[in-house]
Formats: C-alpha cells, sequence, structure tokens
C-alpha cells in the first residue's frame, strides 16, 4: 500500500519535473501585443475584416497586413485601443450602417414569373436574374438574413430585407452576399435615404413597382444639393452633408424614407433613436 | 454487347403518343427570325453582318470565337433588320441578329458537294466546324471539340444516341423513321473520322418501330443497332455509356476518357449535310407538344424561329400557358413567356395549362431514400441538398455534387416535393466560383 503511493507519487513527480523543463525549453514565443489585441477585439470572428478570425485578424495587424480601421464591427472604440498597443495613430473611419435599398414586397412590386424553388437569393438571381419584375430589388429570399453574423436583418411577412440600425455593425457580409447588389453602405449620421435600386426609366419602373423612384428630380429641386440622379435613380448624396429631409414628402412615389420616422413597412424594428449629431464638419 | 444496366432511374409516363405517329411538317417562315449569338455551351459567337446587310441561306452570320465555341448562319436568305439584345431563352436579353426573310430562300454557294471518302480527317473537321454544327440532344456543345480527342486518348467506339428518353419528345425518333440514310450518311463519316471500328446505335425499346428501320438502313454496315430498355435518364451520355458498352466513365471524367465518342442521331444527319452537301447547320427538328398545345407536331424548323410562331403553327393554345418547357419535361428550361426564339438545342418546345401541372406542396425531407436510389450517378442529393441550404460548400463537394448530371430523377421521385436538383446545382456554382477565386 504505503510502496504503491509512494511508487505513483515519484512518478507523477518526475513527469512535473520533465513537463516544467519542456514547456520552459519549447515555449512558443507569444507577442504579448497579440494576447492585448484579442483582449480588445469584439470576438464575434465574423470576418468582417477579411481575416480568419479576430485571431488572425490580430496576427495579420502584428505582420503589417491589415490596417488597424479594418474591424468595422468594433467601431471606432475598438480601432481607437488597437492603434494604442500598436502605439499608432488611427484615423477612425466614419462609422457605416447598411441599408436595403428597396421597398417593393410581394405587395408593392410586381414579380415576372413565379418561382418554386430554393429558398435562396443566389439561386433565385441564376433562373431568368430572379423572379422580381424589377432588376434591382430585393428578392426576399433572406440570403443575406441567413449570412449577417450579428443577426441585425430581419426578413418580413412579405419578402423584404430591413437591416436594423442598431444591430448593423457595419461588416459588410451582406453586401457582398446579395446577388441583387441592393444593400448598400451608408454613413451612420444619415437616416434618409432613397429606397429604390432601380436604373429603368420611370415609365417602365410604374409597371412593376408601387414605390420606385421615377427620376422626377423633385427631391433634387426641394432640398438642393442633398440629392443626385444618376441613371434614372435618385439617390441621396451622403457626402454633400445638406440636409435632405425637405425631398421626402415630395416624393410621388414615396420612396424615400426617414428611418427615423420608421422602418419599412412590415419591419418590427422600432424606430432608431438617434443621438442628435451637431453637425460637426459641414 | 449491351444491355447492361445503369443503377436507379424512373419511369416518368412517356407521354409520346401526341406525336410519335406524326410525320415531320415543314414549319413555314415566321416574319422574322432571331439568331441570338450565344445558342451553344462556350464562347459566343461575334456578329460578322450589321444593319442593312442582305444575306443568303447558310451565309455565316456570326464567327465562332475561339476553339470552344460554333458560328451562327443566316437561316433563309433576307435583310439584316437587327442586331441589338432580345429575349433569349435563358431569361435575359442577349445580342442577336434579327432576319427579316424575303421569302424566297436562295441558298448561299457556301463550301459546296465534297465526296467524304475523298477528304481528310483535318478537311472533314473543318466542314463540320465550319457549318456550325453542335450538339442538337439539347447539350449544344460545339462538335468539332468533342471529334478532336488530345494526343493520346484512344477512341475505339462511336455511340449514337437516338434513345430520347426524356418524355413528350419524339424528334428523334421521326427523324429515325423518315431521315435515317442520312444519320447513316453521318455515321458513317464520323467513323471514318475517328478511324473506329465499333459504331453502336442506341434506341430506347419503346420505340421499335425506329429499330426496325434503323436496322434495315444499316444493314450490310457494321453498325450494330442496340435495343435499350425504357429508363430515364437512358440517353445521358455516362449512363448510355455503360448501357451499351459496359464501360464506366470514372468521376469527373469525359466519354473519351473510355475510348468512347457519343453523338445525337440528329448531329450526325447535321453532319451528313454539312460534310456531303457544305451544307450549314440552320435547321432542326422540334417537337411542339405539350396539354395546352392544340395540334401538338413534329415540325422542321430554321434555327431563330420564335417560340410564338411555332404555337401558331400547331394551332395555338387551348389553355392559357402555365408553365412552359424548352426541351423536355425532366431537364427542360422553364420559359417565363414565349418571347425567345428557338435556337439550336431546341428539341422540343411543351406548353402546359394549370390543369394539368402537379399540384405538390413542399414539406420536410421525411428520410424516405428516394432520391439515393433513383440517382443514377449513386449520390445522395438529399444530403447534398440539405449542405446547399446551409451553405456549406465544402461538405457538399466531398459528397460528390459536381458528379451531378441534372438528370432531375431525384426532384421527380421526391415525395416532399424538395427543389433537389436544383439545390445540388446551387452547391456546383459555389464550388465551381470558389474553384474560379483560387
Ligand atoms: S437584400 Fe439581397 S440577399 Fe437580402 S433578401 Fe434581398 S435580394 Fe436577398
Ligand atoms: S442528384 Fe443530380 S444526378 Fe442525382 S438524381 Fe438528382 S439531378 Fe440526377
Ligand atoms: S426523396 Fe425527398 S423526402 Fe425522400 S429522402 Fe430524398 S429528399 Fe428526403
Amino acid at each position: 500500500m504505503f510502496s504503491a503511493i509512494l511508487t505513483l507519487g515519484v512518478m507523477g513527480l518526475l513527469a512535473a519535473l520533465a513537463l516544467g523543463f519542456a514547456a520552459r525549453k519549447f515555449a512558443v514565443e507569444v507577442d504579448p501585443r497579440e494576447l492585448a489585441l484579442l483582449e480588445v477585439m469584439p470576438g464575434a470572428n465574423c470576418g468582417a475584416c477579411g481575416f480568419p478570425g479576430c485571431g488572425g485578424f490580430a496576427k495579420a495587424l502584428l505582420e503589417g497586413k491589415a490596417m488597424v480601421t479594418d474591424c468595422s464591427p468594433g467601431g471606432a472604440d475598438t480601432v481607437e485601443r488597437i492603434a494604442h498597443i500598436l502605439g499608432v495613430e488611427a484615423i477612425a473611419a466614419e462609422p457605416e450602417v447598411a441599408v436595403v435599398l428597396c421597398q417593393g414586397d410581394n405587395l408593392r412590386a410586381r414579380d415576372k414569373y413565379i418561382y418554386q424553388g430554393l429558398e435562396d437569393c443566389v439561386a433565385a438571381q441564376s433562373l431568368a436574374q430572379g423572379p422580381k419584375a424589377c432588376p434591382g430589388g430585393c428578392l426576399g429570399l433572406g440570403t443575406c438574413a441567413r449570412i449577417c453574423p450579428f443577426d441585425a436583418i430581419e426578413m418580413t411577412a412579405e419578402g423584404l430585407a430591413v437591416i436594423s440600425r442598431e444591430k448593423c455593425t457595419g461588416c459588410r457580409k451582406c453586401v457582398s452576399a446579395c446577388p441583387r447588389k441592393v444593400i448598400a453602405m451608408t454613413p451612420l449620421r444619415t437616416t434618409v435615404h432613397v429606397l429604390c435600386n432601380s436604373h429603368d426609366k420611370g415609365a417602365l419602373v410604374r409597371k412593376y413597382c408601387e414605390l420606385g423612384c421615377i427620376a422626377c428630380h423633385l427631391c433634387v429641386k426641394a432640398s438642393p444639393g442633398a440629392y443626385k440622379v444618376e441613371n434614372s435613380l435618385a439617390q441621396v448624396d451622403y457626402d454633400s452633408h445638406c440636409d435632405a429631409t425637405g425631398g421626402i414628402g415630395k416624393c410621388p412615389t414615396k420612396c424615400i424614407r426617414d428611418f427615423i420616422l420608421g422602418y419599412p413597412e412590415g419591419s418590427s424594428f422600432s424606430p432608431p433613436v438617434v443621438p442628435v449629431q451637431a453637425e460637426e464638419n459641414p | 454487347m449491351g444491355h447492361h444496366s445503369f443503377s436507379g432511374g424512373v419511369h416518368p409516363p412517356d407521354s409520346k403518343a401526341q406525336t410519335a405517329s406524326k410525320a415531320i411538317e415543314n414549319c413555314p417562315l415566321p416574319e422574322e427570325l432571331v439568331l441570338p449569338l450565344m445558342m451553344h455551351i462556350g464562347a459566343p459567337a461575334s456578329a460578322v453582318v450589321a444593319v442593312g446587310d442582305r444575306v443568303l441561306h447558310g451565309d455565316l452570320i456570326a464567327a465562332p470565337r475561339g476553339f470552344v465555341s460554333a458560328g451562327i448562319h443566316a437561316s433563309t436568305s433576307g435583310e439584316v433588320i437587327a442586331l441589338e439584345p432580345r429575349p433569349h431563352v435563358s431569361g435575359s436579353r442577349l445580342l442577336s441578329i434579327v432576319i427579316r426573310p424575303d421569302g424566297e430562300d436562295r441558298w448561299a454557294q457556301g463550301p459546296g458537294e465534297a465526296d467524304p471518302n475523298e477528304l481528310s480527317t483535318d478537311q472533314l473537321r473543318d466542314r463540320i466546324r465550319d457549318a456550325g454544327i453542335v450538339g442538337l440532344g439539347g447539350a449544344t456543345f460545339p462538335t468539332q471539340v468533342k471529334l478532336s480527342p488530345p494526343e493520346g486518348k484512344k477512341i475505339d467506339t462511336l455511340l449514337i444516341n437516338g434513345v430520347e428518353c426524356e418524355p413528350f419528345l419524339t424528334a428523334d425518333h421521326r427523324l429515325m423513321l423518315e431521315q435515317g440514310e442520312r444519320i447513316l450518311d453521318g455515321m458513317e463519316i464520323l467513323r471514318c473520322l475517328l478511324a473506329v471500328d465499333q459504331v453502336i446505335l442506341g434506341i430506347e425499346e419503346n420505340k421499335p418501330d425506329a429499330i426496325v428501320a434503323m436496322r434495315q438502313i444499316c444493314k450490310g454496315t457494321s453498325i450494330e443497332v442496340c435495343p435499350l430498355p425504357v429508363r430515364y435518364p437512358q440517353g445521358a451520355e455516362k449512363q448510355l455509356i455503360f448501357a451499351a458498352c459496359g464501360r464506366e466513365v470514372p468521376s469527373g471524367g469525359l466519354p473519351m476518357d473510355v475510348g468512347v465518342v457519343v453523338q445525337n442521331v440528329a448531329t450526325a444527319a447535321s453532319i451528313s449535310d454539312a460534310v456531303r452537301y457544305g451544307r450549314a447547320l440552320t435547321e432542326r427538328i422540334c417537337t411542339v407538344s405539350g396539354p395546352a398545345v392544340a395540334q401538338p407536331k413534329n415540325l422542321r424548323i430554321r434555327i431563330g424561329t420564335p417560340l410564338t410562331h411555332l404555337v401558331e403553327v400547331c394551332g395555338g393554345l387551348k389553355e392559357e400557358a402555365a408553365k412552359i418547357l424548352l426541351g423536355g419535361p425532366m431537364m427542360g428550361m422553364a420559359q417565363m413567356n414565349l418571347a425567345a426564339s428557338a435556337t439550336k438545342g431546341t428539341s422540343g418546345l411543351l406548353v402546359f395549362g394549370s390543369s394539368s401541372l402537379p399540384k405538390m406542396l413542399q414539406g420536410p425531407c421525411i428520410r424516405c431514400g428516394r432520391c439515393v436510389s433513383a440517382c443514377p450517378v449513386r449520390i445522395s442529393p438529399t444530403t447534398i441538398a440539405a449542405y446547399a441550404r446551409l451553405d456549406m460548400i465544402d461538405e457538399a463537394q466531398q459528397c460528390h455534387a459536381m458528379d451531378c448530371i441534372e438528370c432531375g430523377c431525384c426532384t421527380y421521385t421526391c415525395p416532399a416535393a424538395l427543389p433537389l436538383v436544383q439545390s445540388v446545382r446551387h452547391a456546383k456554382g459555389a464550388i465551381v466560383a470558389r474553384r474560379r477565386k483560387v
């Protein structure tokens, strides 16, 4: 009995010594900064930075292969902290949010054929460019919602993707997943958007969508500088920093929306409470 | 030789009775012919005519771009009235050449007549290429590419596909009954070109008259007419090779890897026209059928004939179209309307009213395994479909998604009405896209 305890004890002791020695001898150098970086990263492993997870991003940063500002989900805070650890100056990118530039759900936009098949926008798009008559409209089959790592996209009952301004971190995954290129990155400070993505002529747009932009230029006249019309489609000129609210009421097809006043019809998201930012740098 | 049985497959009702006994009719010229530059696998052709040009039947109007491509020829004489995007069978609008026929249908000079026995293999191949011939079974793969096996690949068997296993279609059937000599001539030319001893013509047993007719015509030659059991997809290349020759094309391989070249009967017939008479491919046989068509017919149509014209020639529609298919019901391409025009691959035009469409509700997979036993390439469609839905592309690839021949047996047999082929295809698309990126 006693000898058994002794033998095991000695064996344990020897093994511990060997392990201790090995740990010292074969220790892998870990840059302490890597650990520090991991601390400040969001830990979502979403891949928005283009590297495999937060760990991959940390390594890439230390090897100089990534930009400090590449982690969009982390926001300005994270960028600042990362910059601090690396001892560099950070020019924080302007925070962005993804917006689905379309309100044409099944009630408001016509389909050109009846689609029966895989619930996936990419699959539907490969069949005659998708069932929606509008070439740019949301197909509503939720590919973006499934891919969003932050659960920020909801599909309305009538088949429209809506992105929460609060939950979206600006990681751009949905932008590259959407086969119709209807999701745009917009500056977070703007809540007014032209929700249409059709470059067709007005007369044609009216045939397939109740809420489509017909490029009548009324918004441009109402809020000079805030809108631009290119290729038969109006857009808020986000770089102009002009107030775009004047155009909203003037739009005959109601395709301009201020998200402060509410999300597109059918969405369960409640209107965002926006910290009223003073117009600092016009 | 022959009578091996591939695994899997299904027995859809063949629905051929409507047109099987109807002789091929010449379809009258439409008011305009719309010839898209993209109607074959490979690079689209590039137009060599301009608006206002007068063309003769058989004139080259679009030249092939590269090796895997095919030229396009005017399918009658007349004037080029437009070169613009027009509705295409793929559902997009693609650049097309529009010809207004002058009604005279005058043939161009062309390369002239020739005796195939006096031409070298290269000359034979050139005549086939210059005639713009592609696989007329529906795959539209440029024929001269298939006839140019790379150095070191020994071809010993020519397999001619007269199976026509798709329901409704009877174009090849009628061709064998009425124009067997053209097919025989094409087969002989191909035999010389490929320098093979063994030539097999596979025909499904549901066409006994065609088997008798072709046996009669092939008497005295060494061509073997091989009746094959009725089972879809008997006419799929790899399944046909296995059934007729007992050779299995390896996963990811091509028929030439097992020494076989497969050509469709209609392709063989147009090879005869091209080589012997110097005539370009400007027409084909097309079955216009389906429950909604008033008078189903087998038509000899000009390439580029608008689908609306085909329907009119067949007496119009009895009821409103709820589903329009180009090709057969198993692998055909659905159309949203009749705006497109027939291409080289249009073996059939089928129109169904809503009353004749199956009403099935999609549900969850009940793990019955029917799709697995129906799949002729022995993969598991339901597993791959699940991976495709979850975007698990690696896993789908490991399950051999790329082996799928898109025959549709799985979807046909699924009691839960799941879009299985579409899902497998989706996975294939993602795999190919990723390969391109890497
Ligand atoms: S935004 Fe794009 S990906 Fe999302 S549901 Fe609409 S079409 Fe599909
Ligand atoms: S998985 Fe592909 S090859 Fe197999 S049955 Fe389905 S469509 Fe045919
Ligand atoms: S046939 Fe349909 S229900 Fe049956 S196992 Fe396959 S996918 Fe599932």
